[in-house]
């Protein structure tokens, strides 16, 4: 498969497979705000995510369309980060996963706004505007719950540190990745982490938190198709109904 | 950039100016479906129009929102209003750049938003000059210019913090309610009942409302 199209497969998996996982708070979000927030950051993302198959279903040319790369597709053909699979789990749990992603995010959709690929740095122009609200948002619940009472500041940090082993796979760039950076399509890493670090540790002092350590182990796999067993349960009930009954449309 | 939906053919120029106008006009009786006050056109969606022939033509949109599920809907309403006009063919393009603003929006849909119940949005997006913000923003700014004059490398890095900082959600101005026209408000939620949305409510006379933010 050619890099282009796992690079755009990788932004659209990544932003589908948080996507989906937002949407699980649907109706039971922590508060009526919070349930609106959630479910309209997954919109976004389920927005970007079209854009990103569509323009990689048109390179790819085998006839496949952006449905069938969302629910036709087995586990092992996922090219998402294995933070975004993490399973929801308490509301600092979902925030954080989310302050993480989010960060990244930003850096990585500003840096494609300059992309030599137009349709990329079109796509990225159009998404920077939905991922600079989500980042603000998620900065501030950060640090309301890090700096909040006892127990949120204790669940708050208990998440940091659970998700911080998922938080260096976006950085680690395999030869797909270089390919993009040596094409002018994508932003190099080193750019991202050092922009990442520093806005995950302004907030985190800001929040009362302890970052954890920046050259601690990382988990990665994730972007070749090497799954948790979470992306599994995710895509059973993601594929359901396509799988059972097979080209359903409504 | 323009994703092509169906291959467009040679408009017609003597023509086109004529037909096009007044597919204008049709199309400024097509209602957004989640604010019926104020047309797709008055909204900012529609781009372009090009008229190739008496029974075809080429309609150029751009989304909102990335996921904004009212798309599909707003482009079945445009074929649909374009048919009811006797034109038979009618192509629809998506097109993402530039990005869609709220900047394009019309001072009579503001207007409109505003008597529907719906705070319109209160400022500029493309606005340089970043008028009416607290002292604190004031001098993180100049801060920041400072920093551009001694470093121009760390320019866009500055630009990228300004974008995110929490700060710029407190730079937000006063909201006026769109019922009493109290700026005693404040704001509920960041996200409100559609995307375009953030949820506010008045402190004087108390009552919920919608915000459409600057996008």
């Amino acid at each position: 498969m050619d890099d282009k199209v796992v690079y755009l497969l990788r932004l659209g998996d990544n932003a589908l497979i948080l996507s989906q996982q937002l949407a699980q708070w649907c109706g039971k979000g922590p508060a009526l705000e919070e349930d609106m927030a959630l479910t309209n950051v997954a919109l976004d993302l389920l927005g970007q995510t079209r854009l990103w198959y569509e323009y990689a279903a048109e390179l790819e040319g085998a006839g496949r369309d952006e449905d069938q790369l969302a629910y036709l597709r087995d586990a092992h053909e996922f090219r998402n980060c294995l933070l975004l699979e993490q399973p929801n789990g308490n509301y600092a749990d979902t925030l954080m996963r989310q302050f993480y992603f989010d960060s990244w995010h930003y850096f990585l959709i500003e840096g494609l706004t300059r992309s030599s690929d137009t349709r990329i740095a079109a796509i990225a122009a159009k998404a920077l505007k939905e991922v600079s609200y989500h980042l603000r948002r998620s900065g501030d619940l950060i640090v309301r719950l890090g700096d909040g009472t006892e127990v949120s500041h204790l669940w708050t940090q208990a998440a940091a540190d659970e998700l911080w082993m998922y938080s260096g796979e976006v950085f680690a760039y395999d030869a797909v990745d270089e390919a993009m950076v040596s094409a002018g399509v994508a932003p190099p890493a080193a750019e991202l982490r050092a922009q990442w670090l520093a806005h995950v540790g302004e907030v985190f002092a800001e929040a009362t938190l302890t970052l954890p350590p920046a050259d601690a182990w990382m988990q990665s796999g994730g972007k070749q198709g090497r799954h948790s067993e979470h992306l599994g349960y995710i895509l059973a009930e993601m594929q359901f109904l396509q799988r059972a009954y097979p080209g359903a449309a409504w | 950039m323009t994703a092509t939906v169906a291959t467009a053919t040679a408009v017609a120029p003597a023509k086109a100016g004529a037909h096009a106008e007044q597919i204008w006009t049709w199309l400024r009786t097509v209602p957004d479906p989640e604010i019926p006050v104020i047309s797709i056109v008055d909204l900012g969606i529609v781009r372009e129009i090009c008229v190739a022939d008496d029974s075809t033509c080429d309609i150029t949109i751009t989304p909102t929102y990335s996921g904004c599920p009212a798309m599909q809907v707003i482009a079945d309403a445009i074929t649909a209003a374009l048919h009811a006009h006797g034109i038979v063919q009618v192509r629809l393009h998506k097109q993402l750049s530039p990005a869609w603003t709220t900047d394009w929006m019309s001072a009579a849909a503001k207007a409109a938003l505003r008597d529907y119940g719906i705070a319109p949005p209160a400022h500029q997006v493309i606005d340089i000059s970043r008028l009416h913000r607290p002292a604190t923003v004031d001098r993180h700014l100049a801060h920041a210019a400072a920093e551009r004059e001694a470093h121009p490398a760390a320019d866009r890095a500055a630009t990228a913090r300004a974008a995110i900082s929490r700060r710029a959600t407190v730079a937000t101005p006063h909201i006026a309610c769109p019922l009493c026209g109290s700026t005693h408000t404040t704001l509920v939620s960041q996200f409100g009942s559609t995307p375009c949305k953030a949820l506010y409510q008045c402190q004087t006379c108390r009552e919920p409302f919608d915000y459409f933010k600057p996008h």
